[in-house]
């Protein structure tokens, strides 16, 4: 019975309709379904799917965003009776994100902030144009694991290094993992302003953040 | 007749312009600029925040007063780029960061010595109008980034320019700079040789610099040509025509505050739409659909009699190859087709991040067949054949022919050395080079050619203190590539 209603729910992450997510995630409430089995058994399973089919080429970004959604509307379903039943989804490590100060491109950002937290990621986006002093304020308030900034020009990308050198200058540097994004952003640019990674895609900023976090093996 | 390309129908392009119209009071437009929200809100447009909803007849008042026409000229003061009607004229991109190595094919990051050789290469070409600034050079510190590529190409070329700023205090030098190359700042006003591009940012939003910057422009009577970039799927309705209405709406706001700014200022209705790939996230510039979109987008800002732009004949691939000269060529053609005022984007691959002089000499043969193209076929006299038949009767020794000498370079576009059209022994005996190996000896060539235009002392001297002096001031000591 709940096997079934797992595929459905797989189905309905792949297919991106947050209705059918929501009365899925209703169903299974109603039925006593412990909701983390709901997740992790069903909707995940979706998620992973659209990950790899968007890896092999054969799913596309429209299919990404849209399973990340449907994916938020699950979470918020079942997050009530998770928290009533004292269980939560596992937390693989808590993300702050934005793009950095002077520029104002989303689209990236905002897809890493959609994989990451359907993978299970507690991902606080703090949107644009943001200055250092906000990604430290906010990393001390949530107790970051990981800071992800995102600059799409050339004129914008030394604004990295500006919140990498105000972490080291805050003394949050050696508590919090940088990882760096964006059309100009390289490997040797990570290196050279001392990030701990870049990630090519949202994907492999999902592959980087577990790495970092060292939950590599909590992929599923 | 003059091949024409049109892809939208009358009843299309009312509906596009309705649609921007209409999204232009229901959705609104953000506007960021307290200069450019004060000129709008004193003449009717109601803005709550940072969005204006603008009605129809305030932007069609800014249309009336647009110039239909006007020109960019060359250092010796000639109307060089003829901006309005069907005048099809190309430059190279601009802003790029990285240079195409043509001996190590890497792509390393560009410094003033790489401008200034595309500089030159691009002041030998005929099929280039214009110059740009082209690059961003590594070697010159960010804060003079911009005034230091304006001044590399004015140091080093005749030709109008297609430039641009990111902040205001770099456009009011950059304008000091024109004008000590102008002689004048009223020499530069009645004969400008450069246009700035400003950029909406997608989806319908004017940021603070772009309006500011628009402003600062128009009140200068320096020309502005808008340069807004709906990406079609991600920042902007996936269908092309959505992302048509989407553009005009935004290089319709922007002519509101350029003409509200100061009536009659120079103002093109240009882009840089693009697709979104759904695959890679990028935005590729060779793709037809972008093509499309660029041709589509300025039919809209002829429709209106605006001067128009588009950015052509970049390429997406990494080296200059098969997937560069395809797109490239097919490009260059809807250009020319389109009747695009400026068409920018040539030298360029790897999604407008990569230059390339070796490219930049290719698509100097795809614009040359593409503009051939453009001019049709002529009658030329009375008689099509028979009054050449009855000099050479069946003989048909058309080589002796008075008229073969002298209609053949006007029928006919000639390839440099770029385009092989050799017999194979001969191009066998000639290192049987493909078109990259002739690119680079051509550009070898070209350069070997060039010479500096002569400035004039005091010219020279003047600008030379402008830069000086700001180059002083972010810690400087020397003039790369000078």
């Amino acid at each position: 019975m709940s096997e079934a209603l797992f595929a459905a729910m797989r189905q309905s992450i792949i297919d991106g309709e947050p209705e059918v997510v929501e009365r899925l995630a209703k169903e299974a409430l109603s039925l006593g379904i412990d909701p983390l089995d709901a997740i992790n058994k069903g909707f995940v399973e979706g998620i992973n799917f659209v990950g790899e089919q968007f890896g092999a080429g054969e799913m596309f970004l429209p299919d990404l965003v849209m399973a990340g959604e449907a994916m938020k509307t699950a979470v918020l379903v079942l997050e009530p009776e998770m928290k009533r039943r004292g269980s939560q989804r596992a937390n693989l490590g808590t993300v702050v994100l934005g793009t950095v100060k002077g520029d104002i491109h989303e689209i990236g950002k905002t897809l890493v902030m959609t994989m990451l937290s359907a993978s299970g990621f507690q991902v606080h986006d703090l949107g644009v144009d943001v200055p250092a002093e906000k990604f430290i304020a906010k990393v001390r308030e949530v107790n970051a694991d990981l800071i992800g900034l995102s600059a799409l020009l050339t004129t914008t990308m030394p604004g990295q290094r500006v919140v990498i050198d105000a972490l080291t200058k805050e003394g949050l540097r050696a508590k919090v993992k940088v990882m760096v994004g964006g059309a100009p952003v390289s490997h040797a640019w990570a290196k050279e302003i001392g990030a701990d990674g870049y990630g090519e895609d949202a994907m492999a900023a999902v592959a980087l953040a577990k790495k970092l976090v060292g939950r590599e093996a909590a992929a599923s | 007749m003059r091949p024409r390309l049109q892809l939208l129908d009358p009843p299309l392009l009312d509906r596009i312009l309705g649609e921007a119209f209409t999204l232009l009071m229901e959705t609104g437009i953000r506007v960021q600029a307290a200069v450019a929200k004060e000129l709008l809100s004193a003449n009717g447009v109601r803005i709550e925040g940072d969005v204006a909803r603008i009605p129809e007849p305030v932007i069609r008042q800014a249309l009336a007063t647009v110039p239909r026409t006007f020109a960019l000229h060359d250092r010796e003061g000639n109307a060089a780029v003829e901006y309005g009607g069907d005048k099809v004229h190309f430059d190279p991109g601009s802003s790029c960061v990285h240079v195409l190595d043509p001996e190590t094919l890497q792509h390393r990051e560009s410094q003033a010595a790489d401008l200034v050789r595309l500089v030159q290469v691009a002041e030998m070409l005929p099929a280039y109008a214009a110059q740009s600034t082209a690059m961003v050079c590594a070697d010159v510190p960010s804060g003079i980034g911009d005034l230091y590529r304006l001044f590399l190409v004015l140091w080093y070329s005749n030709k109008p320019v297609v430039t641009g700023a990111f902040s205001g205090t770099t456009t009011q030098r950059m304008i000091e700079l024109l004008a000590a190359d102008a002689g004048s700042v009223g020499a530069l006003r009645a004969r400008p040789r450069a246009i700035f591009d400003v950029c909406p940012s997608a989806p319908l939003h004017w940021t603070d610099f772009a309006g500011e910057n628009l402003v600062q422009l128009a009140r200068a009577g320096v020309p502005a040509e808008i340069i807004s970039v709906p990406l079609a799927g991600a920042t902007a309705p996936v269908t092309l025509a959505g992302a048509v209405v989407q553009h005009a709406a935004e290089v319709l706001t922007g002519i509101a505050i350029h003409q509200l700014a100061a009536p009659g200022a120079p103002v093109v209705w240009g882009g840089a739409p693009a697709i979104f790939d759904m695959r890679s996230g990028n935005t590729p510039m060779g793709a037809i659909e972008t093509a499309m979109l660029e041709a589509a987008c300025a039919q809209v800002g002829k429709s209106l009699g605006v001067p128009t732009h588009g950015y052509l004949c970049g390429s997406d691939a990494k080296v200059v190859d098969a997937q560069s000269g395809m797109e490239t060529g097919m490009a260059a053609l809807v250009g020319v087709l389109a009747g695009i005022n400026m068409v920018s984007g040539a030298g360029m691959l790897d999604f407008l991040a990569c230059h390339s002089a070796e490219k930049l000499v290719i698509d100097a043969e795809a614009i040359g067949m593409a503009q051939r193209f453009g001019r049709g076929i002529d009658a030329r006299g009375e008689s099509l054949a028979v009054a050449m038949f009855a000099k050479t009767g069946l003989a048909g020794e058309f080589l002796k022919l008075r008229e073969t000498r002298s209609l053949f370079k006007e029928e006919q576009f000639l390839p440099s050395p770029v385009t092989d059209r050799a017999s194979l022994r001969t191009w066998e005996q000639g290192g049987a080079l493909d078109t990259f190996a002739r690119a680079r000896k051509q550009v070898a060539v070209l350069v070997g050619d060039y010479r500096r235009p002569a400035l004039g002392d005091a010219r020279e001297k003047a600008m030379r203190a402008i830069m000086e002096r700001e180059a002083a001031a972010v810690g400087l000591k020397t003039l790369p590539g000078i």
